[in-house]
């Protein structure tokens, strides 16, 4: 996922960092404005757009009926696919999902599932035999940097404006019936991705930090500040001290973030 | 499916397999088992077993996919059908994609890739039986094949899980575990460096629990560190006593 930056441009955005600044104005561990737009494809039980500076992504979610998997029958099925669409950058190519795409899906689906944020148990419509499948399709349509914080954010969203269709069964027939309850949700996790450059942690790393940063670093934090997922990215590495600096700026940035939300 | 026990951990703290805390699982490892690659290794990590091939430096191919200025690594992280309890389709599935791209990610900051322009190395990494945390006895593996490849390296990469079971934090969780425990942290280490090279999580830990996890992960990797050290001299002990008979 890179494009061409030059030397100079490199170094400049290294030396502002050496001096705690950031090439758009930025304090180190501050996030870009970001803006939620919900509910608006009407087609989909749910749908959120987000835009954390130019990076602009929707999420879409639809609800289908389907069969449990076979180790978790008392279960509904969550499945996180993502899409990095050709016109959202020069560096997308068209067909099948490559690894950034599916490590993206991955990332957002570990955060949702490991913090148990949709009421699986919820989903059941008959136990080993039927139930709901929540699809969350990522689609980015503007890559400007921190595809994952965006991402997540705006899954979180879409769920959150999602509505499940009423039913009822009859005759072992599954009958939707007119109106929408809210899909039951338990928490509403939120990933804080960092970037390591010149051995400093830049929170929320636009595209042009993310060409220069050696590694990065994503948490989710779940509702009550406790950690429930981790992703190290890129070839470089942290020492164990950063990692727990990045656990606590995580926890900081996420209890912001929710404040703005009132999640 | 079997049920599933009341606790993973009892009061002793020994876990269901009769490990403390703390514990690893054996290991054995073996570098050099594949005639044909340019290195090799082999571990046994508990009941993972797990077999690692590199080929190269050698010309990229396809060619327009080579670096001026670096050797490219790739990796591929596959497990066999047989490799777990239900079979597994031999396709490449998400997961062991994303596995892929985290191992390659985790091994590059080991290799001096700036030496190699234009080269390409591959990694195979085959898993033929996993019983959980079988990413990091990969890395283990895979950094020792490279190793032995004669590529030049900054240090090896050696990897441990810890995680959390009831309400312990403990180290190198197996399958049972991993599955019924309630979060799994894998990490990589470059021992010299005091630098990680992967690190991911899944389940709920507070911060105090993850800092524990953390470090005991690090601790485990120390373990390990000395054991890859001795196989790879092991395979030029038996090199050399060839040679003097």
């Amino acid at each position: 996922m890179s494009t061409m930056l030059t030397r100079v441009r490199q170094k400049q955005i290294g030396q502002m960092i050496d001096a705690g600044k950031r090439m758009d104005g930025r304090g180190l561990t501050d996030y870009r404005e970001f803006t939620i737009e919900e509910g608006l494809i009407e087609r989909a039980e749910g749908s959120a757009r987000i835009r954390l500076g130019k990076t602009d992504i929707l999420v879409g979610v639809k609800i289908e009926t389907g069969e449990p998997f076979p180790d978790t029958p008392n279960d509904g099925v969550l499945t996180v696919n993502a899409e990095l669409v050709p016109l959202a950058s020069s560096t997308f190519e068209p067909g099948p999902p490559d690894e950034n795409s599916i490590e993206l899906a991955r990332i957002v689906d570990r955060g949702i599932r490991e913090s148990k944020a949709v009421r699986s148990d919820k989903l059941v419509i008959e136990a080993g035999k039927k139930v709901f499948v929540v699809f969350v399709d990522v689609y980015v349509l503007n890559h400007d940097g921190n595809l994952i914080d965006a991402s997540a954010l705006a899954a979180v969203a879409a769920l959150v404006n999602t509505k499940m269709p009423n039913y009822e069964v009859k005759d072992g027939e599954v009958k939707i019936k007119a109106g929408y309850s809210p899909l039951p949700l338990n928490s509403h996790p939120i990933t804080v991705t960092m970037g390591k450059i010149n051995d400093k942690l830049v929170v929320d790393p636009g595209i042009e930090e993310e060409q220069v940063m050696d590694a990065r670093i994503s948490m989710a934090i779940n509702d009550d500040g406790n950690i429930c997922a981790i992703q190290k990215g890129c070839a470089g590495y942290f020492t164990p001290q950063q990692i727990l600096e990045a656990s606590k700026i995580a926890k900081e940035k996420a209890a912001e973030i929710r404040k703005k939300l009132d999640w | 499916m079997s049920e599933k026990p009341e606790k993973l951990i009892d009061k002793k703290g020994v876990r269901l397999d009769g490990r403390k805390a703390d514990e690893l699982r054996p290991i054995k490892l073996e570098v050099g088992v594949l005639p044909n690659a340019d290195g090799s290794a082999y571990i046994e990590h508990g009941k993972n077993k797990i077999l690692v091939g590199v080929f190269g430096p050698k010309e990229m191919h396809p060619k327009h996919l080579s670096q001026p200025d670096r050797m490219v690594l790739r990796c591929r992280y596959h497990m066999a059908p047989f490799s777990v309890q239900e079979r597994k389709s031999p396709a490449p599935s998400r997961r062991e994609v994303e596995l892929s791209k985290v191992i390659r990610e985790a091994l590059e900051p080991s290799v001096f890739t700036d030496l190699y322009p234009r080269a390409g190395i591959d990694v195979y990494i085959e898993v033929l039986q996993a019983d959980g945390g079988t990413r990091c006895a990969a890395i283990t593996a895979a950094s020792l094949a490279i190793a032995d490849a004669g590529i030049p390296m900054r240090d090896l990469v050696v990897a441990c899980a810890a995680g959390k079971i009831d309400d312990t934090v403990v180290l190198d969780l197996y399958d049972a575990e991993d599955k019924l425990g309630a979060a799994d942290v894998p990490v990589a280490l470059m021992p010299n460096f005091n630098a990680v090279t992967l690190l991911q999580m899944d389940g709920i830990l507070k911060p105090a629990e993850f800092e524990t996890a953390v470090n005991m992960a690090v601790e485990g990797c120390k373990k390990i560190y000395p054991m890859q050290k001795e196989a790879l001299r092991t395979k030029y002990m038996t090199v050399k006593e060839e040679v003097e008979e």
